[in-house]
């Protein structure tokens, strides 16, 4: 393939895979909400779940967006430093917007702050935005595609807390934004924390951590044990889907940290709907692909 | 047997009506969202749609424009009515509407207004946007379309919309309100029990 034909194709299968990806979940996701449905008991969330279960195999046999909110566009990158179109890819990720927007078709959720003007094609200032990570010795290409819905993405907070508060203040923090404010962003939730130094470092943390599958836990023994604790005791709360009460939750907790200063403490929740739309594509050198996220896809 | 409520809902059809009761809407459903709230109550414009009796959706669809001018419903869900909060009670009093369907819950200000006008709130399951979309029969009007897509009041004719979850009703019981206590109060034990065992500082 030459240069311009390369950078068609590869804008074509991400057109079609941030389209696919609004319209069917993970297949971690779906699994786990199968689970939290048998397991629940109060007869008004299981109609809640039941009406989620309907929706998603009818958006699948109508081929349309499982949500209308399809979501500000991002995309997380982890691109090795050899990755033949390297210097491409926001031109590439600009069109696979435009024409998922298209294709899908998506909502337009781009608005120009300031002029307040929406833009009517899912592309603006910075949007669809990028998040980059490079691997100095790689050639593929990891893209995580995320709809950030209005809804999960309301939640979203920050704080630095003071050492002195601890763990037990992050615990403090998790719960609180949770019972105040995940309420209302379509539970059972995925719950991202960011355990990091200051207020941009632990919240793009809590972000990739809602990029993790919902079932794997942090390397880290003592995080990982704060997921588990959190996890079982936010469920415990018996929030239930949509908020209104119910045996769980959220599908999980994730948390991400870096090495904090000693002074600070910085954290942050992201929280992902249950139409939690994510999608992992791995590009090789050569642009052939492979899809990690949804089992058994064609695009 | 499902309830059923059909537009233009009288007070006599919302009187029974509790929390947690589950009802279906037959008749016409408009969208209106944060924008619509906004120049209705601050910046004093007409809502362009009468919806007296009517039904009012928290939602930003997605909408196809067919070449023949009319649109297709493709997915309508409902969106955090706890935006529209600062605005529901005044435009419930203004604009006479009997029913509002959201997501999650919605303050005191709204259950204040419901009870002093005859008005519900219900939630539809949030997320469920195709299923919502396979009950509107048609679009059959579009009003303040320089909004763009999301903000357009879509004025929908709808068949047994639902399920629609009453989470205020014309008593001014609020569901969301009296679960947030609960929740509440769940959580000081609970955060006790996880304190003990994160204290990764020593």
């Amino acid at each position: 393939m030459g240069n311009e034909q390369s950078i068609e194709h590869m804008s074509d299968v991400m057109s079609r895979f941030t389209s696919y990806i609004g319209k069917r979940l993970p297949t971690d996701v779906k699994k786990k909400q199968a689970e939290l449905r048998k397991k629940e008991k109060n007869p008004m969330a299981i109609e809640i779940y039941d009406t989620m279960a309907e929706n998603q195999e009818a958006a699948d046999k109508l081929d349309r967006p499982s949500c209308q909110d399809t979501g500000v566009i991002q995309y997380f990158l982890k691109v090795g430093a050899k990755f033949p179109l390297i210097g491409e890819l926001e031109e590439i990720l600009r069109a696979a917007t435009l024409g998922a927007t298209e294709r899908g078709p998506l909502r337009h959720n781009a608005v120009e702050t300031f002029d307040e003007k929406n833009t009517g094609t899912n592309t603006g200032s910075n949007i669809p935005w990028l998040d980059w990570e490079i691997l100095p010795n790689e050639d593929t290409a990891e893209i995580e595609v995320y709809m950030a819905g209005g809804g999960c993405t309301l939640p979203g907070h920050a704080k630095v807390l003071m050492p002195g508060q601890g763990y037990e203040g992050v615990a403090d923090f998790v719960f609180d934004v949770i019972t105040s404010r995940g309420v209302n962003a379509c539970p059972p939730l995925l719950v991202g924390v960011g355990v990091s130094t200051s207020v941009e470092t632990a919240a793009r943390l809590s972000k990739k951590a809602i990029l993790r599958p919902v079932d794997t836990s942090n390397p880290n023994a003592n995080a990982a044990l704060m997921e588990e604790l959190l996890e079982e005791g936010l469920n415990e709360v018996g929030i239930g889907p949509q908020g209104l009460t119910g045996d769980n939750t959220v599908m999980g907790v994730n948390i991400e940290s870096s090495a904090r200063h000693p002074s600070t403490i910085g954290v942050a929740v992201s929280t992902g709907c249950w139409a939690h739309r994510r999608g992992t594509i791995i590009f090789n050198a050569d642009l052939s692909y492979e899809v990690i996220s949804h089992e058994g896809v064609t695009l | 047997m499902k309830k059923i409520l059909t537009t233009p809902i009288t007070d006599e059809a919302l009187a029974d009506l509790n929390v947690g009761d589950i009802v279906y809407l037959t008749g016409h459903l408009v969208t209106c969202r944060d924008v619509a709230h906004r120049r209705l109550i601050e910046l004093k414009q007409q809502l362009p749609v009468d919806v007296r009796g009517g039904a009012i959706f928290h939602a930003g669809p997605i909408v196809r424009e067919k070449d023949d001018g009319s649109f297709e419903m493709v997915s309508i869900g409902p969106t955090t009515s706890m935006r529209m909060e600062k605005f529901e009670r005044q435009f419930i009093q203004e604009t006479g509407v009997k029913m509002i369907i959201g997501k999650g819950g919605m303050g005191e200000e709204t259950a204040a207004g419901c009870l002093e006008n005859n008005a519900v709130h219900a939630v539809f399951p949030g997320g469920c946007a195709v299923v919502a979309a396979t009950k509107v029969e048609a679009i059959e009007a579009a009003e303040w379309r320089d909004l763009g897509m999301p903000e357009t009041l879509w004025v929908n004719r709808v068949k047994e919309f639902g399920p629609l979850i009453i989470s205020i009703d014309t008593k001014g019981n609020n569901i969301f309100e009296e679960n947030k206590k609960t929740f509440n109060e769940r959580k000081g034990a609970i955060l006790e029990r996880i304190h003990e065992k994160v204290k990764f500082i020593k």
